[in-house]
């Protein structure tokens, strides 16, 4: 059996084989991978999927490779925490955080769709992956393409931070750095993909890299038992990683994992980019695009590729979407921190503060089993917080002085 | 002979102008739409221009003069 039946224009449904295109020639609009579900149905199962690899690749029957022999073996399969403290603090009896500040190799959720187009792009005959990136998704490849021995462009704007550079510059890609600005880089790349026959990951690759975030829908619905929560709350930079989650729960349906489908998704953006939510406020269907300007970098895409999926699905999902300053995204991340003790970077914090916000409007109420999405580590973007964590206690090297500053035993006057 | 495809937004005040048949007219290309949303206030295309290379970033200039806004037809591909 072939599980991928076709890629499939998501604007005019036709259809064209399975290679390295992106684009529909009839209409331009975007490629997704259509699978056959029936035949999937008959191969996959619960007690399977238990049984396979301890990492996303136990979902292979549901994603866009042929073989095994994968790059990534070890992405996903994150913990699912039941965050009891930030659920009593909030309010909320069943909390969870989908926890991909640790996943492999590089600490983001993004390992996931860059393992899965890393591995395609390796069936497709690709010698040579590149892709454009500010931060997460470079590290990713760079990282990857290292292991896999895959020859690797990264193209990054001029001004980027030292610390993110030094993210990719580790594992030895070629690192372009592009004169210009955003827009600069972003009408270079797009020129690049496609003139050079690479594997470009988020481009010509994107129809199977973006599959990759699924799995972050199918572990949530295992790890709690083979249901669905009630509500998610998912950052969004293109909009791609929601728009998969939903594809996901309802495959899980198709291929009669589980019964239903009962899921909200809860769409979460900086207000300084948050052309996504914005709209979807407003009630529109459309987006308009921004100019960023907000500490969560790796949210800060001012005209989404998936916006307009994004907001259909959130819609058919009778969810919701919200936004939140730069400063309840530091509040977010410290609060995640210190209820359970989980270091996220700003879209995180973007997921924390949103979460917060629907919680308090009453859109995520008490009972409802829910699930944040926290997709990246806190040690990636610690100049966020730098100026919101205090400083150490100095003390002189007594142990007077130390009881004292404490008020701990003797001389200090508290407990002993 | 290039064939380039865009994703061009249209300034409010212009949705109802003729900008693409402009285009093709002010320029030594030919300009091929595929799909289009415009609407009161807001107005989009996805257009794929050919001709030669210089002359269509020519052409993407004088649609950036007129107030348009010009992406690839992917959007924004740097994450
Ligand atoms: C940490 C993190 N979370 C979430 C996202 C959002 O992903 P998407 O572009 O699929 O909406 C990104 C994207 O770059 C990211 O780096
Ligand atoms: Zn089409």
């Amino acid at each position: 059996m072939t599980k991928m039946k076709a890629l499939v224009c998501r604007e005019c449904a036709k259809e064209y084989p399975t290679k390295a295109i992106h684009v529909c020639e009839m209409c331009f609009g975007p490629l997704e991978v259509k699978y056959n579900y029936e035949e999937i149905k008959k191969a996959i199962s619960r007690k399977k999927i238990q049984e396979g690899p301890h990492s996303m690749w136990r979902y292979i029957d549901l994603l866009p490779v042929e073989g095994t022999n994968f790059v990534g073996p070890h992405a996903g399969l994150t913990p699912l925490v039941r965050a009891k403290n930030l659920g009593a603090y909030l309010g909320l009896d069943e909390l969870y955080i989908k926890n991909d500040t640790v996943n492999h190799p590089t600490l983001s959720f993004k390992d996931r769709v860059v393992a899965v187009a890393l591995t395609r792009a390796r069936e497709l005959g690709f010698e040579t992956v590149a892709c454009a990136s500010t931060g997460n998704l470079a590290n990713s490849v760079s990282a990857h393409a290292a292991a896999a021995n895959l020859h690797c462009y990264v193209f990054i704007p001029g001004d980027l931070e030292a610390a993110k550079v030094l993210g990719n510059l580790i594992y030895k890609p070629h690192v372009v750095e592009v004169e210009g600005n955003y827009d600069d880089v972003n009408r270079l790349c797009s020129e690049i993909a496609g003139e050079h026959g690479w594997g470009f990951v988020n481009i010509n690759i994107r129809p199977y890299y973006a599959e990759g975030s699924k799995t972050l829908a199918y572990e949530t619905v295992e790890q709690l038992g083979w249901k669905t929560p009630d509500q998610v709350v998912i950052p969004m930079a293109s909009g791609s990683l929601l728009t998969k989650i939903w594809k996901g729960l309802h495959e899980m349906k198709y291929v009669g994992l589980i019964d239903e489908v009962h899921t909200k998704l809860n769409g979460a953006q900086a207000e300084g980019c948050s052309p996504i939510s914005t709209a979807f406020k407003a009630g529109r269907d459309f987006f308009k695009p921004v100019k960023p300007k907000t500490i969560a970098k790796s949210l800060a895409i001012g005209n989404p590729a998936d916006g307009y999926y994004a907001l259909k699905a959130t819609a058919e999902s009778k969810g919701a979407m919200e936004m939140v300053t730069d400063e309840e995204v530091v509040d977010g991340i410290k609060l995640l921190a210190q209820t359970e003790g989980i270091f996220a970077e700003t879209a995180g914090g973007v997921t924390i503060g949103v979460l917060k916000k629907l919680v308090k409007q009453g859109v995520i109420k008490k009972n409802e089993v829910t699930v944040a999405y926290i997709t990246g580590n806190g040690l990636k973007t610690q100049e966020a917080v730098i100026d919101a964590v205090g400083r150490p206690t100095r003390i002189q090297p007594s142990l007077v002085a130390f009881e004292k500053t404490f008020k701990l035993g003797k001389n200090g006057g508290g407990d002993a | 002979m290039s064939h380039l495809r865009f994703h061009v937004r249209f300034p409010e005040d212009k949705v109802k102008e003729p900008i693409i048949y402009q285009i093709g007219r002010e320029y030594n290309i030919v300009t091929n739409v595929r799909r289009a949303d415009v609407r009161e206030t807001t107005g989009w295309v996805d257009v794929e221009l050919s001709g030669e290379i210089a002359e269509i970033e020519r052409a993407l200039d004088g649609l950036r003069k007129k107030g348009c806004v010009v992406d690839p037809i992917e959007l924004n591909v740097v994450e």
